[in-house]
């Protein structure tokens, strides 16, 4: 099963644009990822700028609508994300129990959803419409 | 808090800090006994001391050291009080005047290269297939004998059996705890190798039972396989593997329909494909190449299949297949490992490159091999061109004898189905 470990760093909400890492934090993680790697349990990671340099596109009467970062009102935001793929939530805690993390930060875990888990109607709507895809393939062999 | 919930909560965790430890602390503590069997069995010891202590002390902070050092505990405990210390003065000669005692200290470092070690032997080619893949889900999974059991369907003392029949194997073989060098690598690796793909093929079209794949199996084969990539880093064929599993592997989700049934390559769904998946094969594929290229060498069979793979996970839709470039790659599939199954693969590539005359005359080519008697898809294979030749009546006799050698009901159901569509007079009775 695969799993999100999202991390949640103190006050990234307010932070400026580009603010960066230290140094030292970044080896840290380097060598937090490596001993991901050499398990074998990470799919993918990444690390995200701060809200301030994002935007929000938020729906309201069937319109977007689109907000400049920062937003005032968040009160925790998302720094960076792991992609683990591991036997349980208990292996899934287990590393993240081993983040190298500054104080007051948080990691969540969250656990994807695999298709596996859609009741049968969800599975047929995740699926696609077969006929529109029939439709493609036949424009695909007539190019 | 409910004591029990804390309880089964230190439990699931216990579970899981093994399932990342374990192999690492079999590893080192194999290196200094210089024995793969009593380093289990000491690592085994070690967990159950956890499952005593932490459901009421909880995990410790390093739960790995802890467990190491109560395994290095029971090892000291071992080689001072036990009688085989007196085996042991035989075997290391002058040391046994002071008693053989393993270094302890010197062992922390290096871990990757325990690691490897340990792969090594649990593959090592003294043993059986069968046992080999049993030993490594035990030492290098950390996964239990019941769990290997009911992976490949056989009862649990049987693979009991097998993993003490193995560990008795490597001591009589006295096969060394180290990584092979020079000649002996390259086949020492392909057993390597050969194990963790097993393991995965287990999962991915299981041989027996009700179940078409165990996709956990397949999870294992793949972790085990990342890992050696990372530990043997300039390996191509070591990169190949991994890339032709994570390939394999990305359509796990598009391979069956709503009630189970097999969804073939060609109809399959490909936006259900896992895409990050499909990435990262298409990495360590390219990877592999890069190696090989460094070495002046060409592709490895693992790489070359992961790259026929490749051609499919490239295309968005069937219809966009490089079907020639298929046919190339299986030309040098067929030079690096010269098998008629290989053959009759390549005769499908060539049909959808250059059309089924072709592809025909190379099925006949093979028709008479010995190792494809009794093998459906040759007929299945061979009815397939001739239909699309327009040989319907020659197309349903093949499609019929296909259907006569395969036991699996849903390819029989198939098989007939196309048979019968080729003769719409009539109706097959079932």
């Amino acid at each position: 099963m695969r799993f999100m470990m999202i991390v949640i760093p103190k006050g990234y909400e307010k932070a400026k644009p580009g603010a960066m890492p230290d140094a030292k934090l970044v080896a840290e993680m380097a060598k937090y990822n490596e001993s991901l790697h050499k398990a074998g349990v990470m799919l993918s990671g990444e690390g995200l700028h701060p809200p301030s340099m994002g935007a929000r596109v938020s729906f309201s009467g069937g319109k977007p609508k689109v907000t400049d970062g920062p937003f005032t009102e968040a009160k925790e935001v998302i720094g960076g994300f792991w992609i683990l793929q591991v036997q349980s939530k208990a292996e899934a805690i287990e590393w993240a129990k081993r983040c190298p993390m500054p104080d007051g930060d948080t990691v969540e875990i969250r656990q994807l959803q695999e298709f596996e888990d859609f009741p049968a109607d969800v599975q047929k709507a995740a699926a696609g419409e077969p006929a529109l895809r029939e439709q493609l393939e036949k424009k695909a062999r007539k190019r | 808090m409910d004591p029990s919930a804390t309880h089964s909560v230190a439990n699931g965790a216990i579970e899981a800090v093994w399932r990342i430890e374990s192999a690492k602390i079999v590893a080192g503590l194999a290196r200094m006994t210089r024995d793969v069997g009593l380093a289990e069995e000491l690592a085994q010891e070690a967990l159950l001391a956890a499952l005593e202590k932490w459901p009421g002390s909880g995990v410790p902070d390093n739960p790995g050291a802890w467990l190491m050092a109560a395994a290095k505990n029971r090892a000291l405990d071992h080689f001072r009080h036990n009688k085989l210390i007196e085996a042991k003065h035989e075997e290391i000669g002058r040391e046994a005047e002071e008693g053989f005692m393993p270094d302890f200290d010197a062992f922390e470092n290096d871990i990757g290269d325990d690691l490897l070690r340990l792969i090594f032997t649990a593959c090592h080619p003294v043993l059986s297939t069968e046992a080999r893949a049993a030993l490594t889900l035990k030492l290098l999974c950390g996964l239990t004998t019941d769990e290997i059991a009911r992976a490949f369907l056989v009862r649990e003392p049987t693979v009991a059996q097998r993993i003490v029949r193995a560990k008795r194997t490597l001591a009589e073989a006295r096969v060394p705890f180290e990584v092979p060098r020079g000649d002996e690598l390259a086949a020492r690796l392909a057993s390597v190798l050969e194990v963790i793909y097993l393991v995965f093929n287990e999962g991915y079209s299981a041989t027996a039972g009700d179940d078409w794949m165990r996709p956990a199996l397949c999870e294992d084969a793949l972790r085990l396989g990342r890992i050696l990539a990372e530990l043997a880093p300039n390996e191509p064929e070591a990169h190949g593997l991994v890339a032709l599993m994570e390939i394999q592997v990305s359509r796990l989700r598009a391979r069956t329909g709503p009630s189970g049934e097999p969804i073939l390559l060609m109809d399959q769904d490909r936006t259900r494909w896992d895409h990050l998946l499909v990435r990262r094969g298409l990495a360590a594929l390219a990877r592999a190449e890069v190696l090989e290229r460094k070495a002046g060498g060409s592709l490895g069979p693992y790489a070359l299949q992961a790259a026929i793979a490749a051609c499919h996970a490239r295309a968005r839709m069937y219809s966009e297949t490089d079907w020639r470039r298929i046919v190339a790659l299986y030309d040098a599939l067929a030079q690096v490992v010269p098998s008629p199954v290989v053959d009759l693969n390549r005769a499908v590539a060539v049909t959808m490159a250059y059309g089924p005359e072709e592809g025909l005359a190379l099925v006949d080519a093979i028709a008479a091999e010995p190792a494809l008697r009794g093998y459906h898809l040759l007929p299945s294979v061979r009815g397939d061109f001739l239909e699309k030749l327009g040989r319907l009546d020659e197309a349903r006799g093949e499609f019929e004898r296909a259907a006569s050698l395969t036991r699996n009901a849903r390819e029989i159901r198939l098989l007939l189905d196309r048979a019968a569509a080729l003769h719409p007079g009539l109706r097959v009775v079932k």
